[in-house]
């Protein structure tokens, strides 16, 4: 699937929910249902502390694609690594920087990246392309 | 006497406001409490009616606004029961009353090999303008430890006293765990080894009676806008006897008599310390504000605002896994808790969604959370207009929660 159609995937999930309560029900399943982070890679360079929350982030290429693994502190911050890692890794390093990441904003989770917030998805949304950008210019 | 709770709710409008469709419920004081319409309109009405720049026009408005601003210092001066208005210097908050006092206090007092002791439940504002100084000045800074119920070891803090020892520089009312410290006490005994004590009663003088000569201490601060005053203003009140030796702050008009390239010869107390245009609207303002708590009388708030203390620890104890961090015996109404393994932005995330607003994290008081060794905790600080209604809203919000987390 293209980065846009699993971002209409997931856009599509949450129009399911009415409630606040059970959009972040969800969202705390996705964080628990998320692959555990390797503990290897938990290292201070791979940690983005946001004060309130703590993300870490690795990344790693294969066969063109980008691959990632993350992991935070706080549950609900893990739902939404999740969601990001759904809709990014595996894809090419193109793809991902040439792809807008909408679906936060539609499925109204958009409060979550705001500076103000500092939860560390900010500057793993940042890191996440710049890990594109870093294997692109490798690529070459 | 006992206070009409919901009349003094109507005093502040943002308390009737909606967060998603829900009615607010503001448990976030220790941060910064709202301000009633008496205030709000105090500062409009300095800005529509008497704005100009004090204590240097011939002309009419400057003149009443010098008035207006002087009343306020005069205000404060009995609020805290100061000998002297002149003792009463304006700032912009806690942070630069502290600030000046580690840089003027510093400068004309402390030497190479110093010690200043602060305690492990400081506000990051009084650790780290003493660690700038004693970087500047090679001096010590010595730490007070906790016990776990969050109070400090006073007899640790007999022994760091010593003839090095210069200033004792510690919070009345910690903002992260409530405790109320022992200040007579430690200001007894500090004073017995002649070393002058600086009070942090930023979580202080909004919740008891603060009186500087019968504590004796002999430097205090606090922030307007923690007392129902507008942000930007803050008090350092100091013995006349240390401010008229202290060297300046910072430089510039107000706080001068005369200058020269050779020589600048200061301006006397408090203009001293009062360098540049203040906050003219946001004193008065806290004037204002200080009327509005003398009138409700301190005492009266504390024994209502203790009612809901204990309240809100009986309630949230109800709470399975609940953990309250810091249960000193004296405690102002700030409580610190942990939920089971939830994380606090986690919970403090879903209680944002249902209207209720507390404070996540580490506070600013990152030593305390080391103590404790946790990351952070969630805060509900009260104020006078919270209610009991509005704490079983925040015990239902967790409860609530709670379940999600499994
Ligand atoms: C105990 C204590 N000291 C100092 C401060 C700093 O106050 P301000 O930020 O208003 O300067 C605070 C604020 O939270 C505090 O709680």
């Amino acid at each position: 699937m293209t980065i846009q159609e699993i971002q209409e995937e997931i856009v599509e999930e949450f129009s399911s929910f009415d409630e606040w309560m059970d959009k972040y029900a969800y969202l705390i399943e996705l964080g628990n249902d998320l692959e555990p982070f390797d503990d290897t890679y938990r290292l201070d360079q791979n940690l983005l502390d946001g004060c309130q929350s703590k993300v870490w982030l690795h990344a790693w290429m294969d066969d063109g694609k980008v691959y990632y693994m993350g992991d935070s502190d706080a549950i609900i911050v893990k739902g939404i690594v999740a969601l990001m890692i759904r809709a990014l890794s595996g894809q090419t390093p193109e793809a991902i920087l040439d792809n807008e990441l909408s679906f936060i904003d539609k499925i109204g989770l958009k409060e979550h990246l705001s500076p103000t917030r500092s939860n560390g998805l900010v500057a793993m949304i940042k890191q996440m392309r710049l890990f594109a950008l870093a294997f692109k210019a490798k690529q070459v | 006497m006992s206070l009409d709770i919901q009349h003094i709710r109507g005093q502040f409008p943002i308390l009737h406001t909606e967060v998603y469709g829900k009615p607010l419920v503001y448990f976030d004081n220790a941060a910064t409490t709202h301000k009633p319409a008496r205030v709000v309109n105090k500062v409009n009405e300095i800005y529509h009616t008497l704005n100009s720049n004090i204590h240097r026009g011939v002309h009419y408005l400057s003149n009443q606004a010098t008035l207006a601003y002087e009343e306020a210092r005069k205000k404060v001066q009995l609020f805290v029961n100061a000998p002297n208005s002149h003792e009463i210097i304006f700032t912009s908050g806690a942070t630069a009353a502290i600030n000046l006092m580690a840089t003027s206090f510093g400068d004309t007092y402390i030497k190479e090999g110093d010690e200043v002791i602060i305690s492990t439940m400081e506000h990051h504002s009084n650790i780290v303008p003493w660690q700038l100084m004693c970087k500047r000045k090679k001096a010590v800074l010595k730490v007070i430890p906790l016990f776990e119920n969050g109070e400090l070891d006073m007899q640790a803090f007999e022994n760091l006293l010593s003839e090095k020892t210069k200033l004792v520089s510690v919070a009345y009312v910690s903002n992260s765990l409530g405790t109320v410290n022992a200040i007579p006490e430690i200001i007894e005994k500090a004073h017995s080894n002649n070393t002058p004590v600086m009070v942090d009663a930023a979580q202080a003088v909004q919740h008891l009676n603060v009186d500087v000569q019968e504590l004796d201490v002999d430097f205090l601060v606090f922030s307007g806008h923690k007392i129902y005053g507008p942000t930007g203003t803050g008090v350092l009140y100091g013995k006349e006897k240390y401010l008229n030796e202290m060297e300046p702050w910072q430089g510039g008009g107000e706080m001068i008599k005369s200058v020269s390239f050779e020589e600048t010869t200061y301006n006397e107390l408090p203009f001293k310390f009062e360098a540049g245009t203040p906050n003219i609207a946001g004193v008065v303002g806290l004037g204002e504000a200080i009327d509005f708590v003398s009138e409700l009388g301190l005492d009266n708030i504390a024994a209502y605002e203790h009612e809901l203390l204990q309240y809100a620890t009986a309630r949230l104890n109800e709470i399975e896994g609940m953990r309250i961090i810091g249960t000193a015996n004296n405690k102002s109404s700030v409580i610190s808790f942990l939920v089971k393994e939830i994380h606090p932005f986690d919970l403090g995330t879903m209680l944002d969604k249902m209207g209720i607003a507390i404070r996540t994290g580490h506070h600013c008081a990152q030593p305390v959370m080391d103590f404790y060794k946790i990351p952070g905790t969630m805060r509900a600080s009260l104020a006078v207009y919270n209610t009991k209604e509005e704490i079983d809203k925040l015990v239902d919000g967790i409860n609530k929660v709670a379940v999600l987390f499994g």
